[in-house]
């Protein structure tokens, strides 16, 4: 095991974790304000991914295909919210049957819509290529996905926590009865959040194409992930979705180069540890 | 069935044949029922739709019938699941009442098929499937393979590398289940015997979709790489291959699904240059090939892969059988055996004849992806004729050796 | 005491008896799947239908057990005694690892931590290849021999083999579910605080549930293993958690004939569709939405309000 060994894995395990992170942020938004176990969200990923290809072959256009495939998913989570799911509020196993018929759905869509050839999107030129440093070798597009989940990680925790929306985001989190008491209307808030956890999602899949590529299965592939991490730093909090995202990232990582027999048990092994030492997660209050 | 009663039938239809329905032989103007699995739902979906295409395609070009009977095809969805594929099987054959089972993608599929057609001596035929042991060493009795055996073109590979390239350490990357075991196995076998030396062996997961794990822990010190993936896996492995800054310094090499033209045509410029051996290549160029492609591109809207073409190989073959048996498919025991008899000397991929175990005799090619007119393709570079399965092992003493897995080949040079 | 579901349990355990000489061997295959898959079912409702505990894991149990089976059967060509026993105790104890961690917890966290366990087993059944072959699965399983006159191996016998396993697991279920074990059970889904403040010991109850719910599991997944000679890690995969989440909701959570009937449904309903359309994933999808707007409290309690 070398330098080199340790450095490299150690930087990839943290480009995985950012990907991560963009995907089970919005997991997290959701159920913290909704208590929503949603088993849609890979769908999210993996629509997003697709939306943005078929912009990017429209266009040629990497910027429009990251927006195109977040607005497209703001969207569809918007129609999935207000018309499904919000009268469902509390019951927690319709919810849950009610995201898997539609995660079937939207598999069975994208069949039709995509075919199942396996694609990815070509990120531009300037994110593609190696930087060296040291005993390291890192591809520029994973450096971009780091800069990318930082940047959005640190939007979204200053919105949460300086802005009059956030306000009552946090306040919807904490206790919705007495958020709706004090004159916060909790349905708006909880459509807002759910369109925007499927758009980061969405946003996610997109540049998870550029790497990862896109194709049918996706969706209940990276699905396990999402909820490995958000389990790992608690449902509902931002510090523990960034946390988690790391850990997982980086377990799955050093799992796989170091004990690639037992890849998952490495990855789901800690978290079960971790549950039985605090059941709501490192981060989670409930 | 005896001759006097096939010589009776025979007689029987040519004088009932002016009448409209003959009533004694029913079951001859009966359309021939075949029972296609293919997985049409989940990530196998485009695949099994290729494989669907290639036999809709042959069907057609005979005009749907063959020995004066129509032909009748029944496509079940087995969603690349072995419990599904049985649970389809069992409707096909009891209430289907198919005569003939054919299709499948994956070797586990093919695994749990072979007791249950075995049982129901059931005529199957393989065109996908292609797990050694089914021919080999647990020869299934009524399956043929029109395909291939997974470990058959990467035995003459290894031949290859030694007597055409430098390289005589590599490092070896491949799926962690059966197929991977046998494609590296095979060339393993070869290569090492030659004098060559595979100094590292990595298995990835099937799910891996991150495989930067795996590439930072390829020796730098070989002299190529052979790498093993299919499908979305094969297109994410080449193109962080050269993401990682790998492919300008260590050449890879691959079994033929790494750049079959299912992948190909959505892959880069990281393709080029990447050596393969399969049966089949889309660029092969020979007359029946080139009539294959076009009708393919023209009916289904797409370049031909190895899987359309080993459909329509495969509908050919059982074509021909059926010829052979006179359209007599009821009577299984002469359909198997008319189907373990089929020689085709000039099918897109090559002449083809079958052994004694029930796996094609056929041509192996060496391709490496070129741009031609502006698409990526598998340009033949080599060609081993008539390979066998065995290569040019005695069949019995190969079959002494365990199936290539895991640990087989001991991997005697990994440190 | 609504005895509807009794009713109706019995009447179509005698009328599958009685029809299955009549009919082909494929719809026969496919009503021996139900009779499984109603075990499974009715097994998941002791947790969500009568304890309140949704679990998201359930393949878990019947996958461990089917592999269990397939192992013994296949390396070491045990019998039909050492199979089931074996089968059941390695759910049983699954289960029993499995409950410590997640009978802490309550509602969604319950859901999300019976999703991840069953990942657990899922990621071994895939990647520890040497004792299950990985992703190849395990084939050739024989079907056990019970020095009878019938040889399990043809369709009808199998059937009624597991038709009455299916009745043995339905009144043993039916037993436990009007014991005053079950009847606590049903106090806890209403009001745990309200038990705890009776002097039950809440923990113990839902504990012993799950793993009573977890050996019917692997009951059903002893038969699977027969049935399919076949395992592979697709039957301990999410979707087969899920399936079973569905068979129950679809039915009626809390009344075991229900899950049973849902589990009738779906397994027709998934071999006919996919026959007629490739879109059947659409169509399955568009159930699981439609059974929890319009029937969200199953067939059998859509039944019930009605009376």
């Amino acid at each position: 095991m070398t330098a080199e060994f340790w450095v490299t894995q150690t930087f990839n395990g943290l480009s995985y974790g950012a990907l991560l992170f963009l995907l089970a942020s919005g997991l997290s938004l959701i159920f913290g304000v909704m208590r929503v176990v949603n088993l849609a969200h890979g769908s999210y990923f993996m629509l997003g991914g697709y939306v943005g290809l078929s912009v990017m072959w429209r266009t040629g256009s990497y910027v429009l295909a990251l927006i195109g495939g977040a607005l497209a998913l703001a969207v569809i989570g918007i129609a999935m919210e207000r018309l499904f799911l919000r009268r469902l509020s509390g019951q927690t196993l319709g919810q849950v049957l009610m995201t898997i018929g539609f995660a079937l759905i939207f598999q069975d869509l994208a069949l039709l819509i995509w075919g199942g050839d396996p694609y990815s999107i070509r990120p531009p030129a300037m994110l593609s290529g190696v930087v060296t440093a040291g005993p390291g070798r890192f591809p520029v597009y994973r450096i971009f996905i780091v800069v990318i989940a930082v940047v959005i990680g640190a939007l979204l925790w200053l919105a949460l926590d300086r802005t009059r929306i956030g306000a009552m985001i946090r306040a919807a989190v904490d206790d919705p009865e007495m958020a709706s008491g004090v004159g916060i209307r909790v349905p708006r808030v909880s459509l807002a959040v759910f369109a925007l956890g499927a758009a980061l999602a969405a946003f996610g899949g997109v540049v998870g194409a550029g790497f990862l590529g896109v194709y049918p299965g996706l969706d209940f592939e990276i699905l396990p992930y999402a909820f490995v991490v958000v389990i790992v730093g608690g449902l509902g909090s931002l510090p523990g979705a960034m946390v988690g995202s790391l850990l997982v990232g980086l377990l799955d990582n050093f799992g796989k180069a170091l004990f690639p027999e037992l890849s998952y048990f490495t990855l789901f092994a800690p978290m079960a540890l971790i549950l039985a030492l605090k059941p709501t997660g490192l981060f989670g209050r409930v | 069935m005896t001759r006097t009663r096939v010589l009776a039938i025979v007689a029987l239809l040519a004088f009932a044949a002016p009448l409209a329905a003959p009533p004694g032989a029913p079951a001859q103007s009966a359309p021939i029922k075949i029972g296609f699995l293919a997985p049409l739902t989940g990530p196998f979906a485009q695949i099994g739709k290729d494989m669907v295409s290639g036999n809709e395609l042959y069907l057609k070009e005979i005009g749907g019938q063959v020995a004066g009977r129509r032909i009748e095809i029944i496509v079940e969805d087995d969603e690349g699941n072995p419990a599904t594929a049985l649970n389809k099987s069992r409707k096909l054959v009891d209430q289907d009442k198919i005569s003939i089972l054919t299709g499948g993608m994956l070797a586990n599929v093919g695994y749990a098929l072979q007791p249950y057609v075995d049982a129901q001596k059931m005529p199957t035929t393989f065109p996908v499937i292609a797990a050694d042991d089914i021919t080999q060493r647990k020869p299934a009795k009524w399956i043929v393979r029109t395909g291939w055996a997974t470990s058959q073109p990467m035995h003459p590979f290894g031949e290859w590398v030694l007597k055409n390239t430098k390289y005589r350490k590599i490092a070896a990357i491949g799926m962690d289940y059966a197929f991977g075991y046998e494609i590296i196995g095979g060339f393993q076998q070869v290569f090492e015997e030659g004098g060559g030396q595979i100094v590292q062996r990595i298995w990835a997961p099937l799910n891996t979709n991150d495989f930067a794990p795996f590439l930072a822990q390829i020796r730098r010190d070989a002299d190529a790489v052979l790498a093993l993936f299919t499908g979305r896996l094969a297109l994410q492995f080449v193109k962080q291959y050269e993401e990682a800054g790998l492919k300008g310094k260590l050449p890879l090499l691959g079994g033929g699904t790494l750049t079959d033209e299912t992948v190909l045509p959505q892959m880069g410029d990281e393709a080029i240059g990447l050596i393969t051996a399969l049966h089949y290549s889309q660029a092969l160029d020979n007359p029946a090939n080139a009539k294959f492609n076009k009708a393919f591109e023209a009916s289904a809207g797409k370049i031909a892969s190895y899987y359309s073409e080993a459909t329509y190989t495969n509908a050919r073959w059982i074509v021909e059988a059926i010829k052979a048996v006179g359209g007599k498919v009821e009577d299984r025991d002469a359909m198997l055996a008319a189907l373990r008899k089929v020689d085709l000397k000039d099918t897109a991929r090559g002449p083809l004849k079958v052994d004694d175990f029930g796996n094609p005799i056929q041509n192996v090619y060496i391709r490496k992806v070129e741009r031609v007119g502006g698409k990526l393709q598998n340009t033949v570079i080599a060609t081993y004729p008539g390979v066998s399965q065995f290569w040019k092992y005695k069949p019995d003493e190969y079959m002494k050796r365990p199936l290539y897995s895991r640990d087989y080949p001991p991997c005697k040079h990994c440190q | 005491m609504n005895r509807r579901p009794i009713v109706l349990g019995v009447g179509a355990l005698v009328a599958a008896a009685v029809v299955a000489p009549f009919l082909a061997s494929y719809p026969l295959t496919l009503l021996t799947q139900v009779a499984i898959m109603a075990v499974l079912a009715m097994s998941l409702d002791i947790l969500l239908g009568y304890t309140g505990l949704p679990s998201l894991g359930h393949a878990a149990y019947f996958g461990a057990a089917a592999y269990a089976v397939g192992i013994l059967a296949t390396e070491r060509q045990a019998g039909f005694v050492t199979c089931l026993v074996a089968g059941v105790v390695v759910a049983a104890v699954t289960a029993a690892l499995f409950g410590l961690i997640a009978i802490r917890a309550t509602g969604t966290y319950f859901l999300m931590i019976t999703l991840a366990l069953g990942m657990v087993v899922w990621g071994l059944a895939f990647r520890w290849v040497s004792l299950t072959k990985g992703d190849n699965g395990i084939a050739g399983v024989p079907r056990p021999e019970l020095g009878l006159p019938w040889s399990l191996s043809s369709p009808l016998p199998f059937f009624y083999f597991a038709l009455i396993a299916a009745a043995l697991a339905w009144a043993a279920l039916g037993t436990l579910a009007r014991s005053p074990f079950g009847l606590t059970l049903r106090g806890i889904r209403e009001s745990e605080t309200r038990m705890r403040a009776l002097g039950y010991d809440v923990w113990l109850h839902k504990y012993l549930a799950f793993v009573i719910s977890g050996a019917f599991a692997g009951f059903a997944g002893v038969l699977w293993a027969w049935y399919n000679g076949f395992v592979s890690p697709v039957d301990v995969q999410l979707v087969t958690s899920v399936e079973t989440l569905l068979m129950v909701a679809l039915g009626g959570p809390g009344t075991l004939a229900g899950p049973a009937l849902g589990a009738a449904v779906i397994v027709f309903l998934k071999n006919f569709v996919s026959v007629y359309t490739k879109r059947w994933l659409l169509i399955l999808g568009a159930v699981y939405i439609g059974v929890i707007l319009f029937a969200p409290r199953g067939v059998l309690g859509a039944l019930r309000s009605r009376r």
